[in-house]
């Protein structure tokens, strides 16, 4: 059944990105002063969107399991984490690509860039916290709660464009209350948000069968120790 | 196509898709490693039983 849904999920991204790559690159309007590099929007936007959305899973899961002390919403909040990094660290690249062509530098210690570098430091932290802990609830516990303070990072880093002065645009898509593309341009941001979700999707569910895999590996090893 | 900064969004995207296909890669790396574990920890733990 795992497997049926994760063939499905991947089908279906990889369905949509390619759909996608076509009218993005051949559909899509012209900006009128940025040239080419505009386009980047449809993997900066639907990336950053995705490792949000993984880092939320990742609070609520965190939350679940100091209150119900399953290990399962603990795998589920690493293995989101980590998925979520990944998503993360393309925002960062592709941000600074498109940074160097409209501002003229890689990368400008400004509010949202810096709180941005700050929240992917500080979830990577929290994957590293798990390597430095062998005991499994206490670094369930203690990775719970850095999950938990993390999270205000990243509504530090969506809310920086309204609380300070930043080089970064204000808002573009229409939802929040951007509507400052034209007509056709949004609609692939929100194709590639779902194609990406999918593919995260699947890459979490790989990453906690691994995490169960790693259990049984442990739990047998306990097992012949005992004999 | 407006061409104007084609080389930069080239890149944007192709290291967009690398990091993906980087991290699919470690994932894949990672699933043969706990296989080859797996394995090994069964066989050592068959004879005792």
């Amino acid at each position: 059944m795992r497997s049926k849904i994760l063939i499905g999920l991947v089908t279906v991204a990889v369905a949509l990105l390619g759909w996608n790559l076509y009218n993005i690159f051949m559909v899509v309007p012209d900006e009128a002063n940025q040239g080419a590099i505009f386009r980047i929007i449809y993997i900066h936007l639907p990336t950053i969107f995705t490792g949000f959305l993984g880092f939320m899973v990742a609070l609520v899961s965190s939350i679940l399991y100091l209150t119900k002390g399953d290990m399962k919403y603990d795998a589920l909040a690493a293995g989101v984490t980590e998925v979520s990094l990944v998503f993360a660290a393309i925002v960062l690249v592709t941000g600074s690509i498109w940074a160097r062509i409209i501002w003229g530098v890689w990368w400008a210690w400004e509010p949202r860039l810096t709180s941005m570098l700050i929240c992917w430091l500080t979830y990577a932290g929290y994957l590293m916290l798990r390597r430095a802990i062998d005991e499994p609830a206490q670094r369930a516990r203690l990775s719970a709660v850095v999950s938990i303070f993390g999270f205000v990072e990243v509504i530090i880093v969506y809310k920086a464009i309204d609380w300070f002065r930043t080089l970064h645009p204000q808002p573009v898509l229409s939802v929040r209350g951007g509507g400052g593309m034209a007509k056709g341009m949004e609609g692939p941001i929100y194709w590639n948000l779902l194609a990406f979700v999918c593919l995260a999707t699947a890459m979490v569910m790989i990453r906690m069968k691994q995490d169960e895999t790693s259990r049984e590996i442990d739990s047998l090893r306990r097992e012949a120790h005992q004999y | 196509m407006d061409n104007r900064n084609f080389t930069f969004m080239f890149y944007g995207f192709f290291a967009g898709w690398a990091i993906i296909g980087f991290y699919v890669v470690l994932l894949g790396l990672r699933e043969r490693r706990l296989r080859k574990e797996l394995d090994r920890v069964r066989q050592m733990v068959a004879p005792q039983k």
